[in-house]
């Protein structure tokens, strides 16, 4: 039977040491939405995609996609799953050694037996589809930065995944490739019926596209509803974040101890 | 906190760190060898790292071959003539290369060139996400990545090995008859005589085989398990270097007590 949503977080909690990122996380990503998860630096959004992705296990509570638990399964069914997933990364990740045609044709080639005349028309459409069609002789280290996400997307829908999943995918772009990126998650979303997870922290551009958001904040889901829901919440720290407020519910200092006592006891 | 209890702690520390990243070193070795089939699927990727870590190392071997060749020439006719065994001059290069200098001083290069090239690369891809890409898209990196560069460094070794004692032959040969004057009759037919294949060159191919698996390995551990950042890359190639030349010396002796027993 196939579920509803494509990814359910459970109760999730992870850390690194004794140091806790996430306390208890529900979330669920429903099938042909995209789903932004939003929150500040170091908050542990990217984490939650590499849970997604099976990369590291959660210490308590259960990751599911497509209703297999993901830290339950072995190489192979992580794998099996894996196919299933696209995922851009922050700064598109694209092989150096190979060419922009290559990196786009490289899970083709991993995981069918197409032959290379198909492989071609595949990387082609694929490539026009993120307006880079006349670039795929370059290397990829000839690329600009959104040249390389706009490749890195064409390699992460290759396969016609059914979850796409954005790692930052505005971080550090001028506002014309920003927005291309933003009318592109959108329309692939839409045109491949995928389901599009999108960790990020410009607060326009989520608000833009998504269906869903989810804020996460202090290890946990400090908010959630959809863009018009949340524009309008009169929660403190959505408030902040929202409109980019340096005063509020998120310090801008670093736990740190008495600063007086700590300048004097320095000397 | 007592001086005496931090030293011990540190030491502790120490000696559990290099334990844990030996067994972390074996556990990559195991699972590179049992990803092997998965690798040798995708040929044309051992291929192409035996043309980067072979062929492009030819330059460095044949030029260190032929000096190397050309002072144990030098240095053989001075002691060997002393007591009037000049002729002898071909034995004694071509065993020490074939025993000894050619496996040896060839892994050593090898940990140089080929090894530091292995580490920063795979250190590199690490930094820049192009492994997590891979594992993410189902492929593994052991698979794709470490098992061509392995198996590229296993064969080429004992290659690299042969081709620096055969050249070095050649500089030895080149000093002793045409520059000295040693009978050249003398030189090819003491070598002829005396050099064993078995227990001479067999065995030098041995050590450059297991020298082999030792840099390789150590140099795609370094690349594999180095911090994603720029520092953390520039030391595992260094550490890469020098765990290599001492893994190379330390196991050559043993190697070679073992040889000598037999």
């Amino acid at each position: 039977m196939t579920q509803k949503n494509i990814v359910e977080i459970e109760n999730l909690s992870f850390g690194y040491g004794n140091r806790m990122l996430h306390k208890g996380i529900n979330m669920v990503f429903p099938r042909g939405k995209v789903t932004a998860i939003m929150g500040g630096s170091g908050c542990g959004k990217t984490t939650i995609l590499r849970l997604i992705g099976g990369q590291i296990k959660p210490k308590v509570g259960q990751v599911s996609v497509d209703g297999k638990i993901v830290h339950k399964q072995d190489r192979h069914g992580i794998y099996e799953l894996r196919r299933k997933m696209g995922m851009l990364f922050q700064h598109g990740a694209l092989f150096t050694d190979l060419s922009v045609f290559d990196n786009v044709a490289f899970p083709i080639r991993e995981h069918t037996k197409l032959p290379e005349s198909m492989i071609r028309d595949l990387v082609l459409m694929k490539l026009n589809a993120v307006g880079l069609r006349g670039a795929h002789k370059l290397m990829s280290t000839e690329l600009s930065g959104g040249m390389a996400r706009r490749v890195a997307l064409a390699r992460a829908i290759a396969l016609d995944p059914d979850i796409i999943m954005y790692d930052e995918p505005f971080a550090g772009l001028d506002p014309i490739s920003m927005a291309v990126i933003c009318d592109l998650i959108r329309t692939l979303n839409d045109a491949l019926g995928a389901t599009s997870i999108i960790v990020t922290h410009d607060v326009e551009e989520a608000f833009s596209f998504a269906d869903y958001i989810y804020f996460v904040a202090d290890g946990v889901v400090a908010a959630e509803g959809t863009p018009k829901e949340l524009s309008k919440s009169k929660l403190p720290f959505v408030h902040q974040f929202v409109h980019g407020e340096k005063d509020g519910p998120v310090p801008f200092h670093y736990n740190a101890p008495n600063y007086k006592k700590d300048i004097y006891e320095s000397v | 906190m007592n001086p005496i209890f931090k030293i011990l702690s540190n030491l502790g520390n120490q000696v559990t760190s290099r334990i844990w990243r030996l067994g972390s070193a074996a556990r990559l070795f195991f699972l590179t060898l049992i990803y092997s089939g998965e690798s040798f699927k995708r040929i044309h990727l051992t291929i192409r790292e035996i043309y980067f870590t072979g062929v492009m190392s030819l330059i460095i071997i044949i030029v260190s071959a032929f000096f190397v060749g050309m002072v144990l020439g030098l240095q053989g006719y001075y002691t060997l003539q002393k007591y009037g065994s000049s002729e002898s001059i071909g034995v004694l290069v071509a065993l020490a290369l074939l025993r000894e200098l050619g496996p040896v001083v060839t892994a050593l290069l090898f940990a140089g060139r080929a090894g530091t090239a292995i580490t920063a690369e795979i250190g590199l891809m690490k930094a820049t996400e192009q492994l997590s890409a891979m594992e993410m898209m189902a492929v593994s990196p052991i698979a794709r990545i470490i098992g061509p560069r392995f198996w590229a460094g296993v064969i080429s070794m004992p290659i690299l090995a042969s081709i620096f004692s055969m050249v070095g032959v050649m500089g030895g040969y080149l000093v002793a008859v045409p520059i000295i004057g040693v009978d050249h009759g003398a030189f090819w037919s003491q070598m002829n005589v005396n050099v064993d294949f078995r227990f001479d060159v067999v065995n030098g191919l041995i050590k450059s085989f297991v020298f082999g698996v030792a840099c390789t390995i150590i140099a795609l551990y370094e690349g594999f398990d180095a911090p994603p950042t720029a520092e953390g890359v520039s030391r595992a190639t260094t550490r890469t270097v020098v765990t290599s030349s001492l893994t190379v010396l330390g196991l050559d002796f043993i190697l070679t007590s073992f040889m000598i027993a037999h």
